[in-house]
């Protein structure tokens, strides 16, 4: 359906202007900035600049410290992700049954959505704590957030446990899409629940899933770093030590300005062949209704 | 589809260990909350309430100028959010209701900027914004976030759904452009922007790493950053009062997100209908 519109030579203009503006001076100029610096050491103390080539690149990619937080960064991601979308989709499917009660257990399972990350890393940190931790209390473990691994893994359930709220809320939307009559056909056909999942619900929940794919990837890169700084400060022994906080010390802890540049430059292509292949796939394989 | 009386108890057992799941933390830093450092630190944990919540409150709140701390952080989110109300609202009116030239170029623009999350630029944001004289300033915390390609992309598609027969008859009224968004366009559009409002408060409320970087002055900082500040001050590990400050740090969104609950889930279904 075509818009009827309006004429007009300049408003649209005057009205796209203060988007523009915040865009180019805050998002594309600092962007390419940084893009920029990433090819150039810049002097701590007197901000001189010299032009490097890949200097940069090499030094982050030969640093063994940088490849390991590459890794439990992917690790850690995934992890987020899959763990992520599985609960979520889970709980949203309980919550879309007919059942009493029903407007109370959604209120206590989406609040989670307003949580921050900083929240959930005091949280899990009392949880935690090796003094009287309740969890390890219960499971007589002290040491969950003292030694790597576990740090590790306790990282990934408090990232888990504080986007769930977010998840919830689209998956409850997207299965409000779900025609009732079609689950109802197959089941008189004798499609058993999990059959009928399958084959009808997923592909409307298809679409969702692929968004919160790429949000739930970019939250694990980028806003779990108030969960890291709050619970782990990346330790112990670089055990949680994700890019994004490797970032963060980088720049403003040890003033290495082109160093971080490069980083940053690595997160975009990260980001970027992320959404790329998001789209591919959703353009292939998600089933729109 | 007929359930069985098992599988109706089930799904409620599910939901029950969901919700205990989800609350447990939660439910716990309320109780740690009014507890005695004493209290709060006994082995085997204490898991029931005790009578010290006002002076934990009180201590959370002068140790580390929460008071003002949570002043900022309403500050900063409610400017962001009016903020990037208003400009999403204009730019989606440009997109749907005007035809012209660049008007593809400019969109893939702002698609674009979905690309450039803070860390992604955070090291020549950080000098811009410094050349500017705003670190450490409201502004460095608030005017580089009004853009929204999120707003712009919800309020494009709510407008779409606007019969145009609306603007047929307004334009035969004489209606001039604007006359027509602030008297046609607006009020169709609560909703949306409730949900918005919504969505952006609490991710500013939220946010941490930026204004970790752009401030350093105690009477600038924000609330998230106040929970990390809390739990160093209190290096003995006085549970009752960072738990104090954990509660006070939750309650603004909670509280936002519940009152618009209903617009908020209106918000979205919109979004995900086209």
């Amino acid at each position: 359906m075509k818009q009827s519109t309006f004429k007009g030579d300049v408003l649209p203009y005057i009205l796209l202007l203060p988007t523009f503006l915040i865009l180019v001076v805050f998002l594309f100029y600092p962007a390419l900035e940084t893009f920029r610096l990433s090819l150039f050491t810049v002097h701590p103390y007197t901000g001189a600049e010299r032009f490097a080539g890949l200097y940069n690149f090499k030094n982050i990619f030969s640093n063994s410290d940088y490849i390991h937080s590459f890794g439990i960064s992917f690790i850690f991601t995934l992890a987020v992700v899959i763990l992520g979308l599985i609960f979520s989709m889970m709980i949203a499917l309980l919550l879309n049954e007919q059942i009493k009660g029903m407007k109370y257990y959604r209120s206590f399972l989406i609040w989670p959505y307003a949580l921050s990350p900083a929240i959930a890393g005091a949280l899990f940190n009392f949880l935690f704590n090796p003094a009287n931790g309740v969890i390890c209390y219960f499971t007589g473990y002290r040491t969950w957030l003292t030694q790597g691994t576990t740090a590790f893994f306790i990282i990934i359930m408090a990232a888990v446990w504080k986007n769930l709220g977010y998840n919830i809320v689209f998956y409850l939307t997207a299965l409000r899409n779900v025609p009732r009559s079609a689950l109802e056909a197959a089941a008189i056909d004798g499609a058993g629940p999990v059959r009928r999942f399958f084959s009808i619900t997923f592909a409307y929940l298809s679409p969702t899933t692929f968004f919160l794919l790429v949000m739930n990837t970019t939250y694990a890169y980028f806003s779990s770093f108030g969960l890291i700084d709050v619970l782990t400060e990346g330790g112990p022994a670089r055990s949680t030590n994700i890019l994004i906080y490797q970032l963060y010390r980088d720049f403003f802890v040890n003033s290495k300005t082109g160093y971080a540049a490069a980083e940053s430059l690595v997160l975009f292509l990260l980001v970027v062949g992320i959404t790329v292949l998001q789209f591919q796939t959703t353009e292939k394989k998600v089933h729109y209704q | 589809m007929k359930r069985t009386k098992l599988q109706t108890l089930s799904i409620h057992a599910l939901l029950i260990l969901s919700v205990f799941v989800i609350c447990l933390p939660v439910i716990l830093s309320l109780t740690i909350s009014t507890q005695t450092e004493t209290q709060a630190l006994s082995y085997p944990p204490r898991l029931i309430p005790s009578n010290n919540a006002v002076s934990n409150y009180k201590t959370a709140w002068n140790a580390v100028h929460l008071g003002r701390m949570l002043f900022n952080s309403a500050f900063i989110a409610v400017s962001v959010t009016i903020g990037k109300v208003i400009m999403s609202l204009l730019a989606a009116f440009a997109f749907t209701h005007f035809e012209f030239k660049g008007k593809s170029i400019l969109f893939i623009l702002i698609l674009i900027s979905l690309l450039l999350p803070v860390p992604v630029r955070i090291v020549a944001l950080f000098n811009v914004v410094g050349k500017l004289g705003w670190l450490n300033h409201y502004a460095g915390l608030i005017v580089p976030f009004w853009a929204s390609a999120t707003g712009t992309f919800l309020f494009i598609q709510r407008f779409k759904t606007v019969p145009s027969e609306l603007i047929d008859a307004s334009k035969m009224d004489g209606c001039r452009p604007m006359q027509y968004f602030f008297k046609v366009l607006l009020p169709l559009t609560k909703s949306t922007i409730a949900a918005l409002s919504v969505i952006e408060f609490i991710y500013i409320w939220n946010q941490y790493l930026w204004p970790l970087m752009a401030t350093n002055s105690d009477n600038m900082r924000v609330v998230q950053i106040g929970i990390k500040m809390l739990m160093n001050a209190e290096s003995s590990n006085n549970w009752g009062v960072i738990m104090a400050g954990v509660v006070m740090t939750m309650i603004p969104p909670l509280l936002i997100f519940y009152i618009m609950q209903d617009s908020f889930m209106k918000g979205f279904a919109l979004q995900s209908e086209k």
